[in-house]
């Protein structure tokens, strides 16, 4: 059906002529051109720092590009300000999203619109409805935001475009905080959107998904653009090759580990929500043995912050005969005195907590690596540097020397700095949260191998991650998470994608009321 | 057309060029201030920076006045670094100079060895005691510290006034509210033949280089600086957050303590209701305008000094109101903070970019 539109309806939506944008030490977009169909899905890719969120910036007018043209339905148009671009018809759902969380879903949408805009829709709260049933996107609009998963607060996004009947539609990453399950529904929305004729613009790392969902692909290297692809006809591991350029080496599939010395437990593990909106454990039980890359799934705000945590010392609550290192009680450790232990941990954040980000990478080596370099309460900063300096190289990490700051490193290169710096302290255990998050293709495959070699080494790995595809590759055992509930945990030969998926979605919590581990 | 752009770096350039840039902003609404006022500005700026360093009693003097200042800075730079917004050491000095001369008047006429060492440290733990209040009750109940330190500057002041109206008040004073004199042997001795300074001046400078060496080599000194830069980063790398916040609170304590110590047994030798010009607050000042590091406090201290003593020369030389050195170092901070805009930002002109 969005075959026949697209031949129908011949000029293109937008074109985008020539963009350039220039930020201080960066070219962001270098004379881009992109062409949109009406009905088209159209794929934006590049590794990250290849200037996508600038180029969908530019055409939602949160960004002023430094020169180029912008044509809309054929003519010539100066977006200068988001307000503009929703008023021509554009409509943009964020990575992060933006919903007032005491609001309802009507209340957030209303926000919006123009007195014009709802004076022409009459009736909210029926409009939303009637968008909900035609779409299925099961939107309740008395609902308060707080109340709504990631997923349909995505939804309640989609929807806010919906609303001011959209042309064209950019979406920023949407399948990252999505269970499979929620992703096949986007995409049945996405492709009835197409199919009536509305465009869509999606920047996505996960390349499966492009080759699956989208008509046409535009891959920017560091601001260039580098190819103009019909996904339809790559490979994902084509489509990488031209994001990330001559990068021979692709992740491939590795053996899978299995140890049997327990050297982490958790036991009845059940802590109530620090945050109003934060999530409690109910009963986590599992262990995690010498040798194995344990990895849990789950989607964002399932609980996956909370346990880690608890894990790392980090929340101060004692806990007693609940967590074992090595059989050693060290729920009433602090997190200094768990790192003393032999306990790691890799963040999520990694700027902000990983590391500091006006620090060099030589204080930031030794926030948490300080055995050696501290004698009778003094730094031997020259040390420091020299270790700091063997870290960069050892793990390729881009910059100019020991003395960066956090801050001027792109994201997966400070990604392989915190994670050397992390294995470098020989942990018994690492905790590893979302390694390869909005990190480019080549960083994730040196991350993955640090992992591996870690592993192989003998030491155990937690590692929590959003992104299915990297936890079925990298784990050896799998759990999910769910509301704060853990799932069995199985041998990753032994599952599938589909059965962790619904895990993901809490199916286990009815099924397995104990909720106990096989371990 | 200019506009303001985001540097992609802090200019190392603007960090230390901000503070001489303000100063020289100072000097310019100094001699509008002056030419307003009907004085020949460039006299009033001779009297006020270049006269206090024209011989050496004015320099015994001004160094009088920077000793307070340096040890209050010294202290405040490190409650800044760790990100705690100690305003108490107006107060924490006047709580050291109260416990000192308790001391001090306790020994009577003693003149055993012990005397001032222990009224020194009469006066340190005072000022550790007063700072240890705002520290508990923030770490207990996450009060706010600016809060709890400014109500404690006033609580020490009244504190102090009350003693010398009561219980520290010299019995043959004629009612004055004064205490009685120290005796000799509780006196700081003095450094130089022209002018009162004192070994106090010593001990501050002592205090920036021990600072100074905390920070740059110490591990501690690490911890505070990662604790004042990014909490959550400390507390991921285990750091205990209450440790360190007693530690700064507790030395900056100590030092104003013995800041306000330092002034009893010093220049006054006895406890009056005038024991600080505000040197607390001053410090304040201090501590920026030497970008928190306790070797840039030296030279601030100096800077300040100098200001206070120039006020001094000013009024009794040229007949200028001594509220002209409050009104130069409020301008000075307003200008310093105006200038450590340039540090994240810089002026470019539009053209320029889309060039």
């Amino acid at each position: 059906m969005s075959e026949t539109l697209k031949s129908q309806n011949s000029s293109p939506r937008l074109e985008l002529l020539n963009i350039t944008k220039q930020y201080p030490g960066c070219l962001a977009n270098d004379q881009i051109c992109m062409t949109l169909m009406p009905g088209e899905i159209h794929a934006l890719l590049g590794e990250n720092g290849a200037g996508k969120s600038t180029l969908v910036k530019t055409i939602y007018g949160v960004v002023a590009p430094d020169s180029g043209n912008i044509v809309w339905d054929g003519a010539d148009v100066q977006i200068k300000s988001p307000a503009i671009a929703r008023d021509l018809g554009i409509g943009m759902v964020f990575q992060h999203f933006s919903l007032f969380e005491t609001l309802t879903v009507a209340q957030n949408i209303e926000l919006c619109l123009s007195p014009s805009q709802l004076a022409e829709i009459g009736d909210l709260d029926a409009r939303i409805r009637e968008l909900s049933s035609r779409y299925g996107l099961n939107v309740d609009p008395t609902r308060y935001v707080h109340s709504l998963s990631i997923g349909e607060r995505q939804r309640v996004e989609i929807m806010r475009c919906l609303v001011q009947s959209v042309k064209l539609l950019i979406l920023d990453e949407p399948t990252s905080v999505l269970t499979p399950q929620e992703v096949a529904g986007l995409f049945d929305v996405l492709r009835q959107l197409s199919a009536e004729g509305c465009s869509i613009l999606f920047i996505s790392h996960k390349l499966h998904e492009v080759t699956e969902i989208c008509d046409n692909a535009t891959i920017l290297r560091s601001g260039q653009l580098v190819a103009d692809c019909v996904p339809k006809n790559e490979t994902p591991a084509t489509i990488a090759k031209l994001m990330v350029g001559d990068l021979a080496e692709q992740d491939a599939g590795y053996e899978k580990a299995h140890g049997e010395e327990v050297v982490f437990n958790a036991q009845k593990l059940t802590l109530a929500a620090k945050q109003p909106f934060g999530t409690s454990l109910k009963d986590v039980n599992f262990s995690l043995r010498k040798g194995e890359i344990l990895g849990i799934a789950g989607v964002a705000g399932n609980g996956q912050e909370e346990l880690m945590s608890i894990i790392s010392g980090e929340d101060k609550r004692n806990l007693k005969d609940t967590l074992f290192l090595s059989g050693k009680d060290i729920g009433t450790l602090s997190a200094g005195a768990r790192r003393k232990q032999g306990l790691a941990y890799v963040p999520e954040e990694r700027l902000g907590r990983g590391a500091v980000p006006d620090m060099s990478l030589s204080e930031n080596t030794l926030l948490t690596h300080s055995a050696g370099f501290v004698k009778a309460g003094l730094v031997n900063w020259n040390a420091v540097k020299q270790y700091a300096k063997s870290l960069i190289n050892q793990y390729s990490v881009k910059c100019h020397g020991e003395s960066a700051e956090a801050k001027s490193l792109s994201g997966g290169n400070l990604q392989k700095f915190i994670m050397g710096r992390e294995i470098g302290q020989q942990p018994k255990v690492l905790i590893c949260a979302h390694p390869t998050w909005g990190v480019d293709v080549g960083a994730a495959l040196a991350i993955h191998q640090a992992l591996l070699t870690l592993r192989d080494q003998g030491a155990s790995i937690l590692l929590i991650s959003e992104d299915i595809d990297e936890l079925f590759l990298l784990a050896d055992r799998m759990a999910a998470v769910c509301n704060g509930h853990l799932s069995p945990v199985v041998r990753v030969e032994e599952t599938s994608i589909d059965q962790i998926g619904q895990w993901m979605a809490g199916t286990f919590i009815e099924t397995d009321t104990t909720s106990e581990a096989h371990a | 057309m200019i506009r303001v752009q985001a540097r992609t770096e802090q200019s190392r350039l603007m960090t230390f060029a901000s503070p001489l840039l303000a100063i020289v902003l100072t000097l310019i609404f100094g001699s509008i201030l002056f030419t307003a006022l009907g004085k020949d500005p460039l006299q009033a700026l001779h009297v006020l920076l270049i006269m206090p360093l024209s011989d050496a009693y004015n320099v015994s003097e001004m160094l009088v006045k920077m000793g307070p200042l340096l040890l209050c800075a010294v202290g405040l730079s490190l409650c800044y670094r760790a990100n705690l917004w100690n305003i108490g050491a107006e107060g924490q000095l006047l709580a050291g100079a109260l416990g000192g001369s308790a001391v001090a008047l306790a020994f009577g006429d003693s003149e055993s060895m012990w005397v001032l060492p222990v009224t020194l440290l009469g006066g340190i733990a005072s000022g550790m005691a007063w700072s240890a209040i705002p520290t508990y009750l923030k770490l207990k109940f996450n009060s706010n510290l600016i809060l709890t330190t400014i109500m404690l500057n006033y609580i020490a002041l009244y504190l102090l006034i009350w003693a010398v109206h009561g219980p520290l008040r010299d019995p043959m004073g004629f009612g004055f509210p004064e205490s009685a004199l120290f005796s000799d042997a509780a006196l700081l001795p003095v450094l130089s033949d022209s002018g009162r300074v004192h070994l106090g001046v010593v001990f501050a400078v002592l205090a920036a280089l021990v600072a100074w060496f905390i920070l740059s080599k110490s591990h501690l000194g690490f911890k505070i600086r990662v604790y004042g830069a990014d909490e959550p980063a400390a507390t991921y790398a285990g750091f205990n957050a209450n440790g360190i916040s007693w530690f700064v609170m507790l030395f900056a304590g100590a030092l104003a303590g013995l800041a306000g110590v330092a002034e009893v047994a010093g220049p006054i030798g006895q406890l009056t209701p005038n024991v600080s010009p505000g040197y607390g607050y001053s410090a304040i000042i201090v501590a920026y305008l030497g970008r928190l590091h306790p070797a840039g406090a030296i030279v601030s201290a100096v800077f300040l000094a100098i200001l206070y003593m120039g006020g001094d020369l000013a009024q009794i030389e040229m007949g200028i109101p001594i509220a002209v050195v409050g009104m130069f170092q409020g301008v000075l901070l307003f200008f310093l903070l105006a200038c450590d805009f340039f540090i994240r930002y810089r002026l470019v002109s539009s053209r320029e970019t889309v060039a």
